[in-house]
């Protein structure tokens, strides 16, 4: 019988970016034993890597900011798919968790008066963002595990968690894992689980996502029974690096639109007004003047530059498809020819930095080439809006693993927020549900014990498929089949492929033995990812429209019907199921906001 | 595409080195070849990595000697066919191949104060010039790569000075909590015996080798010190201790 290094918390909280330090943070001070898990060490999380800032309507820049315009456009920018009651809390708690950001050591950078400075970014209609520089995420990371561990947070560094396990009744009792640097076993019984584990960017060939993205959260939660939403609507970023092929992929902060870049093709052309959809019209500057002009001037209409994230990588991938990429099949942003250098390196310090080392590019002489990277995924874990709870009592999920709260389209600046409104949320629940338990659920070690035989399997036994070479087909599969723009016909023909995938991964075989070898960490994760991606797979079958996110050659448009539904998926006896299910309804105080409009999506 | 001549060390600390031959194209850096690696000929291959941007610090190691981001060293600074040494950082224990046990680091951590700020006025944000916070800012910038704590003479060839000498990394935590415009802890608790302030002698090792640039000797640990050198050895105050007791 295997040997484990056993723990029992009340709170046991996975992943250690902001969402999963601020629950640390919150469970810890309502008294709950918690720990968190992370598998990287503290403060690597792929939060750090959160360039332009955080929104929060503070209105410290244009007093005319308020929650109330921030819910419209954080619920417009989703293509009304989002939860709307996770789109309010959100826009009403964010400029607090700010300012307890503040509180906490954070250095914002100022207004000429002294307070918290806010910039532009796509789909806000006022500058909004509170920011550090382009390093907002990195301050975040470090202000929360600063607190985590002046409260005495218990931290497992560099573990995995592969498994949750449920009692008797069907309540989260505990999960099992290993740490990566010696192979040991760890178990752990627990009354409650916070999944923060952010995105599953590594699914996809080109991503801004770092090695952690491989979904985990996702595929811990559809294994422990607990609902997916809008799972086919992904974000890719329209700026990530492409050239060179080292760096393809990697993000370019959208603050260098906010700060006054625009995107070009390779004629020179402001090609952007060019794609202004119906939805975004009446706010959108059709002229070069007037988009200029606003940076400065709120009440004229806003530079398309700056529509939603959705609709600048649609346009990308157009322009390029028509032959008016860069040679690297890219577009143009240029930055050099429209600020002084003194600003350019003042404001996107790190930007500045990136392309310099990387690339050999001066982006302040310069225009560069940028093109779209898997960026986020909207969809995630099914939750309830107030404290994140889901289907399985017990379990809790915040941040990018949270499914709701951005519907098809996420807005940039609204993932910094997101995470620390939701991760106190989550915290909070999982803590009360925690204390308010006599017992501690009963774990069962029959499956504890099946489990642990199922992760040595890759080490074992003399499969001969190569963790990284499935890994790369998978890659591949998605980039190319369930990558920007999607048919039907592909998406038929890559669940076929995912299929083999998983055969495949039957016969997998990692050298070498359990000490911090990446190979065997790998073919754990694959068993993720790949549920991951029939998930997304299915669920982009079943929505037979374009929307946010998710864009469908077969069905360009978007269907006031589809507009109408969430599209739920579990795994159920027979594998993936999937269902429509209809969009909880915000009240009419709420609903009259968008009384000029805002449930036509993008046609 | 031209071929690199690596030279890894694998294993624990009775490994040794490794020799490999990889291949690698325009534009790529250390850890890209290092990846390729991994997934051809040494699956195994234990190495830290998150960001590949240069943001997370997690891709350390002296790398023909140097001590360097793996994801920030482009293979077009080393000649065509020239060895490339890839190591482990030295003042760390070794766990496996290039990754080691950072984990003292976490202790380090806890030891320096949490700020605890001024409340705004009634009504009123905090409010703070942007002059007043740019220096301090200069301080969070750092992505606790460690590498300044790897050169750091003081702890590398002296490990027994690891538990009295918070090392670079913390003195720049030290100086961002002491040097934030509304934090109230008194100054000589921020720089009281304890943190080792004492033990470095100013070699600017650690700026040197800063990735993000940060000036720490310059703007973090000489201040420090020079503040001591006010609150504990002013001879005025000295005089007043003496006559009217412990201040």
């Amino acid at each position: 019988m295997p040997e484990y290094e056993t723990h029992e918390y009340d709170v046991l909280v996975i992943g250690a970016g902001g969402a999963g330090l601020r629950a640390a943070v919150e469970a810890s001070s309502m008294g709950a034993r918690t720990a968190v898990i992370t598998k990287s060490l503290l403060g690597k999380a792929h939060t750090v890597m959160a360039e332009g800032g955080m929104a929060a309507a503070m209105g410290n820049v244009w007093p005319q900011d308020n929650w109330q315009v921030h819910f419209r456009d954080t619920m417009r920018g989703g293509k009304m798919l989002n939860n709307w009651r996770m789109a309010q809390i959100h826009a009403q708690e964010a400029p607090d968790r700010v300012y307890e950001l503040e509180e906490w050591g954070a250095l914002f950078d100022r207004t000429p008066d002294g307070r918290i400075l806010q910039r532009d970014f796509g789909g806000h209609r006022y500058a909004r963002l509170a920011h550090v520089g382009d390093r907002t995420g990195l301050e975040m990371i470090r202000i929360l595990q600063q607190r985590g561990v002046h409260q005495g947070l218990d931290v497992f560094a560099e573990c995995t968690i592969n498994r949750l396990f449920k009692d008797s009744q069907g309540r989260i009792a505990g999960a099992i894992g290993y740490r990566r640097e010696t192979g040991e076993l760890l178990l752990f019984k627990a009354k409650a689980v916070v999944l923060a584990t952010g995105g599953a960017g590594r699914i996809w060939e080109i991503t801004s996502n770092s090695w952690e993205g491989t979904a985990d959260g996702h595929a811990l939660a559809l294994y422990a029974g607990a609902d997916m939403i809008d799972m086919e609507c992904i974000q890719f970023h329209p700026t990530g690096m492409v050239w060179p092929l080292s760096v393809k992929g990697l993000l370019v902060t959208e603050g260098v639109r906010g700060d006054g870049g625009t995107l070009k093709n390779i004629d020179g052309k402001r090609f952007m007004f060019d794609y202004i959809p119906a939805m975004f019209a009446a706010e959108t500057a059709d002229n070069e003047p007037e988009a200029d002009r606003w940076y400065n001037d709120k009440t004229v209409r806003r530079t398309p530059d700056l529509l939603p994230r959705d609709e600048v990588a649609r346009a990308i991938n157009s322009e390029v498809k028509a032959g008016r990429g860069t040679e690297h099949g890219g577009v143009f942003l240029d930055i050099a020819s429209r600020r002084s250098p003194e600003y350019i390196r003042s404001r996107l310090p790190s930007m500045y930095h990136q392309f310099m080392q990387l690339a050999g590019v001066d982006i302040t002489k310069e225009a560069f080439e940028v093109g779209p990277t898997m960026h986020y995924i909207m969809g995630g874990v099914r939750v309830e809006a107030e404290k994140q709870g889901t289907a399985v009592p017990g379990l809790y999920a915040a941040g990018e693993v949270s499914g709701g709260m951005h519907g098809g389209n996420r807005l940039g600046g609204n993932s910094l927020s997101d995470l620390v409104v939701f991760g106190r949320r989550a915290g909070m629940g999982a803590a009360e549900y925690a204390l308010g338990l006599t017992s501690a659920p009963a774990l069962d070690q029959a499956d504890v014990d099946e489990r642990a035989a199922l992760m040595m399997k890759p080490l074992e036994g003399d499969g001969r498929e190569n963790p990284y070479a499935i890994h790369t087909a998978l890659r591949t599969l998605m980039q190319n089949k369930v990558g920007i723009i999607r048919t039907e016909s592909e998406l038929q023909e890559a669940l076929v492929e995912i299929a083999s995938l998983k055969e495949r991964l039957t016969r997998v075989k990692a050298g070498g033995d359990t000490k911090y070898n990446p190979g065997w960490h790998l073919a754990l994760d694959l068993e993720h990812m790949i549920t991951v991606a029939e998930v997304v797979t299915r669920a982009a079958i079943e929505r037979k429209e374009s929307r946010g996110g998710h864009t469908r050659d077969d069905y360009p448009n978007p269907s006031p019907e589809f507009g109408k539904v969430n599209i739920v998926d579990r795994l159920g006896p027979n594998g993936v199921e999937v269902r429509q299910e209809p969009l909880p309804q915000m009240p009419p105080e709420l609903a009259e906001l968008f009384a000029d409009g805002g449930d036509d999506a993008h046609g | 595409m031209p071929t690199a001549n690596l030279k890894v060390w694998r294993g624990d600390d009775s490994g040794d080195y490794q020799n490999y031959q990889v291949e690698y194209g325009h534009g790529e850096v250390v850890l890209d070849v290092i990846h390729k690696l991994q997934a051809t000929q040494a699956g195994d291959l234990a190495v830290r990595w998150n960001c590949k941007a240069g943001k997370c610090g997690s891709c350390s190691a002296e790398i023909n000697g140097h001590p360097r981001l793996q994801c920030m060293t482009r293979m077009e600074i080393f000649e065509e066919g020239e060895e490339i040494v890839i190591a482990p950082l030295k003042t760390y224990k070794l766990i496996r191949d290039l990754v080691t046990d950072v984990s003292v680091n976490f202790e380090k951590a806890k030891t320096i104060p949490f700020v605890d700020l001024e409340k705004p006025a009634p009504g009123d944000v905090r409010r703070m010039a942007q002059m007043d916070i740019d220096r301090v800012q200069e301080f969070h910038k750092c992505i606790e790569c460690f590498i300044c704590m790897d050169v750091c003479h003081v702890i590398r060839d002296h490990p027994d000075n690891m538990d009295k000498f918070v090392g670079p990394r913390y003195f720049v935590q030290l100086a961002m909590v002491a040097m934030h415009p509304l934090d109230q802890h008194p100054k000589r608790e921020m720089v009281a015996y304890g943190f080792g302030l004492e033990y470095c002698n100013i070699t600017k090792c650690c700026t040197e080798v800063c990735p993000e640039g940060i000036h720490i000797t310059d703007n973090a640990i000489i201040p420090l010190k020079e503040r001591r050198v006010d609150e504990l050895y002013d001879p005025l105050r000295m005089i007043g201790r003496a006559l009217f007791g412990k201040k």
